[in-house]
């Protein structure tokens, strides 16, 4: 018994006595509690939406009221007909909420009127809840306006899910769970490979020779990039094949695209290599420092304008999100590079930043 | 009328799958004795003393250390033997005095007996400056003789020493040694492997391995007679190239 | 041209790792630096090689500063850091073409240099470098340093943990490569293998004892050396040390070496004071010292 406490005893100055692990068992459950506290949400908060007011009286004028004061919708235009399909395009608006002509009449004399909600369907949970959130802002209205009628006015909705009729979850999840992968895979298989060399002792060859650090990186990137595209054809033709993920605009886009994105995920990975000692630090800061960000703060699964701001604006810097509104602009917007043009700009800045600190952060000696 | 064998060892032999690692070898090792256990590395040295330590079964042959069988009472070998290992010695995130409190604990020592032996040796190698530091930031002499001490803390008929002397300065290493002759003269046995051939030389008897057997087996200086060379690397030297 | 280093210090946070080291390697010599693990010898090597940089003192390697001209340094040396590390899972062939590329040359253009050493290992040039024997390790590391013909080579322990017939032959390889004069310096814990160099440095603790070639350098020995033999080495031991004119008292194999501190020093004297003792069979003969014991006295 003595032995085995002796053995306890020893386990607990070990754990204690070496950073990292304290840092596991208290600083990562706190971080993560939050972060997972704060991003996963269902709830709508200041979604982008537009109005399309045929009518433009009392009744109309109301209600949109009531939709700019709530804290579920941010109304960004007043548009025309024409505009719609631009704005959703851009992925400006997320909805657009359509009034018919001679709403209040309607409701007076048939007690009958229709609300159109046209909404982004590549998120369907948000499309089914903005739809929803809408519904209930209407209900309000005809409470308060049926207060003293006989026949009470009825108002139904419409709604109008475009790029994914069906509303199917696939269509959100392949764009994210491709980002993901490529992510993982590529960052992780260059993280260890400079640390590897490092932990082996074979660095110290490769500094007492004549390469150069350039060489050094951008050889240590190359072969991903063909094996990395050859993952991402196979996730695409799979998802097209088996989960039946339409790719509505052009396939060289997606290609060109996904190379950007590969290259970017690989030289961040080359940078946290130069970075660790170790490959155990370098695999742990590619599974907990991206991985989790890059599912949460993506934006596949959690929409990003429901998030608190100090996450909205972190999920900037994550290449991942960028990559995804690229993503099911391609694959289900059918848009092409004039839409696009700001995501990409960014994710090629950012690769050769990630490119430039690697090389400045690669050690040209061993201290 | 002579010392009894503390180590017997016949025809044992072990091999992983066809590969056969040690080759049916021989030999004892009496009481008090030096026995220096010699070869490259790949010889086979260290697969035979795994077997001598139990915690390795033999595929066939017999052996017994301290009186106990290595087939069927490894525990008890266990209890009656102290192990060294150049890899491993102590917990370099422990102290000094923890270190000695858990493998007395783990010898299954009573805490008074620990406490005292803990001052002793404490006292003996003169630490009495840095029984409370961390044993990672000890010189790698000091660790070595701390912990060929403590593996003698719960006073084992045999101590078995696996490459103890790596690396350090001829002076350490010779204090080493010094303690080495100490243990033996009150009567513990050390069974020692090294490929340092100049150590070899401090042995009462040596065994050289080659290729899974034993192909000498004598004192240092009946074999340098033998091979009529001046000294045991040359020995080895001859004994290699055949 | 060669090696000089002038008063190099380095510390480590609070390690003091090396100690105002100079001397200097002429061109084509076989310097040895001997000395135990901790001694220093990997940081000066990695200071030399340009992969440190020293807290105090200058150096130059084939006449470049390991500061300013690194990059030439990098380009002329061959290293062979200790535990020699090769691509594991590249074979012999694999490893040798990698490093002729990056230093942009071919196997073939410098192929003379290492033909020797090569022919031992090229029965097994299909084989993975994990695979290797430490002594095939070794040669396959040597030539890996050599195959771009560099000026100077550094070899840091090369034949720590190898079998003593490899360390032969390692050294045999060496004393050839001398011939083809290039400058070598290597580092090595073994005393024994300190004979086989030009000259040597004998380093302990950060510090340099000594410099000199291995026959002049056991002239630094202040005393005369006994071997000293009785029935029971530890007995024998104790009391020698508690012998009142003691100077050293070292185990060395079957033998103690002893020295007295006076000059005159009678051995029946000693003989006379070991039997009362009780010890039998007592031998005392004069001999020479060796490295080892300089260097024990030095490190004193």
């Amino acid at each position: 018994m003595k032995r085995f406490l002796g053995f306890i005893k020893k386990e607990f100055y070990h754990i204690f006595r070496d950073k990292r692990s304290l840092f596991i068992l208290f600083g990562m459950p706190v971080v993560q509690i939050l972060l997972f506290g704060f991003a996963i949400t269902n709830e709508i908060n200041n979604v982008d939406i537009a109005i399309l007011d045929h009518s433009k009286d009392v009744a109309t004028k109301e209600i949109i009221n009531k939709i700019s004061a709530s804290k579920y919708f941010s109304v960004q235009l007043v548009v025309n007909e024409a505009a719609i399909e631009k704005a959703f395009q851009k992925g400006k608006i997320k909805a657009v909420i359509n009034f018919e002509k001679n709403f209040n009449e309607k409701l007076v004399r048939e007690n009958k009127a229709i609300v159109q909600v046209i909404t982004d369907a590549t998120e369907p949970n948000t499309a089914n809840t903005i739809v929803g959130y809408t519904n209930a802002i209407l209900q309000n209205y005809l409470h308060e306006i049926n207060k003293d009628k006989i026949a009470p006015y009825l108002i139904s909705t419409e709604s109008h899910m475009i790029y994914n009729q069906e509303l199917k979850s696939v269509f959100m999840f392949v764009p994210g769970v491709m980002t993901i992968i490529l992510m993982l895979v590529s960052a992780i298989m260059t993280s260890i490979s400079i640390t590897r060399e490092k932990e082996l002792g074979t660095m110290e060859i490769l500094l007492v020779s004549p390469l150069k650090p350039f060489q050094v990186i951008v050889g240590k990137v190359v072969p991903y990039i063909l094996l990395s595209m050859i993952n991402a054809t196979v996730i695409i033709l799979l998802s097209i094949f088996i989960f039946g993920v339409p790719v509505r605009g052009s396939l060289f886009l997606l290609g060109f695209e996904s190379m950007l994105f590969i290259l970017s995920a690989l030289a961040l990975g080359i940078l946290i290599s130069t970075i660790s000692d170790s490959q155990q630090t370098a695999m742990m800061i590619s599974m907990m420092g991206l991985m989790l960000p890059t599912i949460l703060l993506s934006g596949f699964i959690f929409p990003i304008t429901s998030m608190p701001l100090p996450l909205q604006v972190i999920s900037n810097i994550i290449p991942a999100k960028w990559f995804v509104i690229i993503l099911k602009g391609i694959m289900l917007k059918g848009v092409g590079i004039g839409f696009l043009w700001k995501e990409t700009i960014i994710l090629c800045g950012m690769t050769l930043f990630f490119v430039g600190l690697s090389i400045k952060k690669y050690k040209i000696r061993l201290e | 009328m002579g010392k009894q064998n503390v180590i017997e060892v016949e025809n044992l032999t072990k091999s992983f799958g066809d590969f056969t690692a040690v080759d049916s070898i021989s030999f004892e090792v009496k009481q008090g004795e030096i026995f220096g256990f010699l070869g490259a590395n790949g010889a086979g040295k260290t697969t035979a003393m795994k077997m001598l330590i139990g915690i390795s079964k033999p595929t066939s042959g017999n052996a017994s250390v301290a009186g106990f069988d290595v087939y069927h009472h490894t525990e008890d070998i266990k209890k009656n033997i102290g192990y060294m290992s150049q890899k491993f010695a102590l917990y370099d995130d422990l102290t000094v005095k923890e270190n000695i409190t858990f493998f007395g604990g783990i010898y299954g020592l009573s805490r008074p007996i620990i406490k005292e032996k803990t001052i002793e040796l404490i006292e003996e190698l003169n630490l009495g400056d840095v029984a409370n530091q961390l044993v990672g930031s000890l010189p790698l002499g000091w660790k070595q003789k701390i912990s060929f001490s403590v593996a003698l803390l719960h006073n084992p008929k045999v101590i078995f020493l696996d490459e103890p002397t790596g690396g350090v300065d001829p002076i350490t290493r010779r204090q080493f040694w010094e303690m080495i002759y100490k243990t033996a003269n009150e009567g513990t046995t050390v069974f020692v492997t090294t490929h340092y051939m100049d150590e070899s030389e401090y042995c009462d008897r040596v065994s050289i391995m080659v290729d899974g057997k034993i192909e000498a087996l004598d004192t240092p200086k009946n074999l340098k007679s033998q091979f009529n060379v001046s000294n045991m690397n040359d020995v080895f030297l001859k004994l290699a190239r055949g | 041209m060669g090696i000089q280093v002038q008063h190099i210090s380095k510390s480590f946070k609070n390690v003091q790792a090396l100690s105002d080291i100079s001397f200097d390697v002429k061109n084509g010599e076989l310097f040895g630096l001997i000395g135990p693990d901790g001694a220093g010898k990997t940081t000066l090597f990695r200071i030399l090689t340009t992969l440190l940089i020293a807290n105090e003192g200058s150096a130059t390697v084939a006449a470049f500063d390991v500061i300013n001209n690194y990059k030439d340094i990098r380009k002329n040396v061959g290293y062979m850091p200790s535990k020699f590390s090769l691509y594991q899972d590249l074979t012999v062939e694999e490893n040798l073409s990698f490093f002729a590329t990056i230093f942009g040359t071919t196997v073939e253009e410098n192929y003379e240099l290492i033909k020797d050493i090569y022919i031992q290992i090229e029965p097994f040039k299909g084989r993975r470098a994990k695979d290797l024997s430490g002594g095939m390790k070794q040669k396959l590391a040597l030539c890996c340093a050599l195959i771009h013909k560099p000026k100077v080579l550094f070899l840091d322990e090369p034949t720590t943990g190898v079998d003593p017939v490899s360390r032969k032959e390692f050294w045999e390889m060496l004393k050839r490569l001398q011939q083809k004069g290039i400058t070598m310096l290597v580092s090595t814990p073994y005393m024994d293998e300190a004979a086989l160099c030009d000259r040597i440095a004998l380093i302990q603790d950060g510090k340099i004892l000594q410099i000199d070639t291995p026959q002049e350098i056991v002239k630094h020995y202040p005393k005369t050396i006994f071997n000293v033999q009785a029935d029971n080495m530890y007995q024998l031991i104790i009391y020698l040390k508690e012998f009142e004119y003691q100077y050293s008292v070292y185990p060395f194999g079957e033998f103690v070496h002893y020295s007295d501190h006076r000059n005159g020093f009678e051995i029946n004297e000693l003989k006379a004071y070991l039997e009362t003792k009780g010890l039998k069979n007592v031998i005392i003969q004069k001999t020479a010292a060796t490295i080892e014991d300089t260097f024990m006295e030095l490190a004193k």
